[in-house]
Formats: C-alpha cells, sequence, structure tokens
C-alpha cells in the first residue's frame, strides 16, 4: 500500500514538472515550493542528527565535554543576524568558519589543483610498444595544456609566435573539451530523461517490464 | 569590535590553519582534531539563518497577501512538518516505528521524483541550446559541434554500427584533449583560489562582513 501510494504521488509530481513544458502553470508552481520545503527540512532533520545530536548535545550532556559550549555558543551567535542593533555579532562565527576554512583550503587547493595537475601533465611522450595514438595523445594532452594556459593568460597581448600561435591553438583546444563536455553532459540528461520515463511506463502504468 | 575583531580571528584563524598542514607535531595536530569538532558545530547553525529567512520571507508573503501568497504554505507546511515527522512523530503510515514514516514517506515519493525530473527537463532544452550554439557558423563552432557530436554517438550502440572508430574517436577526445583543456582551467581555477584565500586571510579581501551593523 505504501509503494502504491508513493509511486502513485512520484508519478504525479513528475508530471507536474514536466508540465512545464507546456507552459508554467499552478501544479507546476505546488511541486517547485514544495520541494523548496522538503529539502530545507530534510536538511534540517539530517544536520540535527549527524551533527548538533552527536557531536554537541549527546557530548554535553555527557558531562565531560564542556568545552563544546564555545562553538555551541559562536554558533549561536548566527541567530543575532535577525536583531539589527547587535547583528554585527553574527560576524563572529562567519569569521570563524572563513578564516580556518581559508587557512586549511590553501595548501590543499595548492595540493590538489596545482602540483598534482602538474604532476599529472607531466608523462612521457613516447615509451617503447605504445599505440601512435597514445603517443599523439600525449603530444595533445600536453601542448594543449600549455596552449590552453596561454589562452587565459591575459598579461600579454595575444600577438607574434608564441603568445598568438598558442592562444589561437588553446582556443581549439578549449573547444574541443567544451564539445567533449557537452556532449558528456547531453548524454547524462539524456539518462535522467530515459529513467524517468522508464519510471512512468514500467513501476506506474506496468507497460513495460 | 565590530570589524576588527573578525578580521583578526579570520587572519590567526587562518595563519594557524595554513602553518599545522605543515608541522606534523602532536600540538598541532590537537588544535587540527579540535578544529574538526568544533567546525561542524559552528557550521551547523548557519542552517538557522537559512531557515530563518525562508520562513520570514514566505509568512511576510502571506501576511501581505502578495501575488502567488497560497504557494508559500507549500513551502512552510514541509519545512517544517519534516522535522515534526522525524524527531517528533517518526511513526510509520501505518503506525508502527519502521522506516516507512510520513518524513521518509515525503522525501522518497515527492524529493526525489521531482528532483531527477527536474534535471531531466533540462535534456530537453539542452537540446535546443544545442541547436543555437552548434550552429557551425565558424571554425571554432565546428569543432564544438564535432567533439560533442562524436562523443554522443560514442556513447550509444548507434556510435557501434556506425563504425567501431567513432566510440573509439570520442574515447580519445575525453583523454587527451578534453583533459588538456579541463586541466589548464583547474589550474586557473586553482591559483584564483589560492589569492581568493590570500586575499581573505589578510583582510584585502573584505566582502564577507557584509552590511550588519556597519
Amino acid at each position: 500500500m505504501y509503494d502504491t501510494i508513493g509511486i502513485w504521488v512520484g508519478a504525479f509530481f513528475t508530471l507536474a514538472i514536466y508540465s512545464f513544458l507546456y507552459k508554467e502553470n499552478p501544479v507546476y508552481r505546488l511541486a517547485e515550493h514544495l520541494v523548496v520545503g522538503i529539502s530545507l527540512g530534510y536538511t534540517m532533520v539530517l544536520i540535527y542528527n549527524t551533527v548538533i545530536l552527536p557531536k554537541l548535545l549527546e557530548p554535553l550532556f555527557a558531562g565531560n565535554h564542556w568545552i563544546l559550549i564555545i562553538p555551541g555558543l559562536l554558533g549561536l551567535l548566527y541567530i543575532t543576524r535577525f536583531i539589527p542593533s547587535i547583528a554585527w555579532l553574527s560576524r563572529y562565527p562567519i569569521a570563524f568558519i572563513m578564516g580556518t576554512g581559508m587557512g586549511i583550503g590553501f595548501p590543499l587547493t595548492m595540493k590538489a589543483y596545482v602540483l598534482r595537475q602538474l604532476e599529472a601533465a607531466m608523462v612521457p611522450l613516447y615509451e617503447s610498444g605504445m599505440p601512435w595514438y597514445e603517443v599523439f595523445g600525449n603530444i595533445v594532452m600536453i601542448f594543449g595544456t600549455l596552449a590552453a594556459l596561454i589562452y587565459f593568460f591575459f598579461s600579454k597581448p595575444h600577438k607574434g609566435l608564441f603568445f598568438g600561435t598558442g592562444s589561437k591553438i588553446g582556443i581549439w583546444v578549449i573547444m574541443l573539451g567544451f564539445g567533449a563536455t557537452f556532449g558528456f553532459t547531453v548524454m547524462g540528461r539524456i539518462s535522467l530523461l530515459i529513467g524517468r520515463i522508464q519510471y512512468l511506463l514500467g513501476d506506474w502504468l506496468h507497460l513495460i517490464e | 569590535m565590530k570589524r576588527t575583531v573578525p578580521l583578526m580571528i579570520v587572519m590567526v584563524g587562518g595563519i594557524l590553519m595554513m602553518v599545522q598542514y605543515f608541522i606534523p607535531h602532536q600540538y598541532s595536530q590537537v588544535i587540527f582534531n579540535n578544529y574538526l569538532e568544533w567546525a561542524p558545530i559552528v557550521g551547523a547553525f548557519a542552517l538557522i539563518l537559512g531557515v530563518g529567512s525562508l520562513t520570514r520571507l514566505h509568512t511576510h508573503k502571506i501576511r501581505r497577501k502578495a501575488q502567488n501568497w497560497q504557494y508559500s504554505w507549500a513551502v512552510l507546511i514541509p519545512l517544517f512538518g519534516m522535522p515534526l515527522f522525524a524527531l517528533i512523530i517518526p511513526q510509520s503510515l501505518g503506525g508502527g516505528s519502521d522506516v516507512h514514516g510520513v518524513h521518509d514517506f515525503l522525501f522518497m515519493h515527492i524529493q526525489v521524483p521531482i528532483q531527477s525530473t527536474m534535471f531531466s527537463l533540462l535534456a530537453f532544452y539542452i537540446a535546443s541550446a544545442a541547436f543555437r550554439a552548434f550552429r557551425a557558423k565558424s571554425a571554432l563552432a565546428t569543432i564544438l559541434l564535432l567533439a560533442a557530436v562524436i562523443v554522443m554517438l560514442g556513447q550509444v550502440p548507434i556510435g557501434d554500427v556506425l563504425g567501431k572508430w567513432l566510440p573509439n574517436t570520442g574515447l580519445w577526445i575525453l583523454r587527451y584533449p578534453n583533459l588538456a583543456a579541463k586541466r589548464a582551467i583547474m589550474l586557473g581555477v586553482g591559483f584564483g583560489m589560492l589569492a581568493t584565500n590570500l586575499k581573505i586571510i589578510f583582510g584585502v579581501e573584505r566582502n564577507w562582513l557584509g552590511g550588519a551593523g556597519k
């Protein structure tokens, strides 16, 4: 019974969202507003169950982690945002999260976005037994990365052999990359569409297996 | 107190956390472990801001009977109903206490279908966007079009039928030129993030302070 009602409700809201393809209508608007309320309500429950209860309330009430009052009070300062006369106090928890987050993020960003990327780009162009398309691919990848970086370097005019030709090759590589990413995204969306159609025709109407 | 102390918290916190990464001493580990306990707690309270703002916006709309105010109930009822059904009355629809509660029902049979349908809806819009973007007006647009078509055809059975070269070429584009473009973009994003991190830590970038209380 639970599953049957669930599938009917799910099918109703699936069709409600697809009704937008015709034009915006009250059923679509209802679904759109519901999803905002449900997702935030769900997040509230999730945060309470995974953070507030096990990391703050339970250790505090167990009586051996009184130090946790500090982050608790710091967090409560967010509420002052709703009281104009002391709204500036809400900057304190923001500053804590912002400062420590930036500090932790700096070496991690350097590692993941710069060093690891440079390391991965330094591949041998040719090794014995390597097929020709891999050799060509490695050349494209190494010089393509350099050319795309030249395209993004705006401190020098894109003229001459190095900057001019480099940036031209760079935009070609970027366009190939964008095209591939677009194609990949389209395929992902089409898969989701197929999933919804299977849900409607299979789970709901039982027209397909 | 209003601006200087928060800026100092950012600077001291930022430098401390940056330095502790490079010093594997037990004291620095203690600081880091404490941070890992504290940060989620402080961050979790930020949700109050989101819930508060959304509630204020929609109660205001209902009170003023603004345009489409009826839909505000569709936000507020599940917003407060979800915690109510999950924490206060978590009974199932059948009266027991198994997983099939109202909270679970609302999430699995309303939230999940709506979200996946919204993403699948983009398939229709992406098709029309593709038509506009991919009109081969220039050499660059033609490259974009060819790369997208080869990658798309390479991933469906018809691509295999048309020729083995199609999926292989699609894979090659994804593995080499696509990776080169992505890597260059990631390096640019990385340097941008590093610069922004430093600007915030040293107080050059202060927009995050907002205008609360000046």
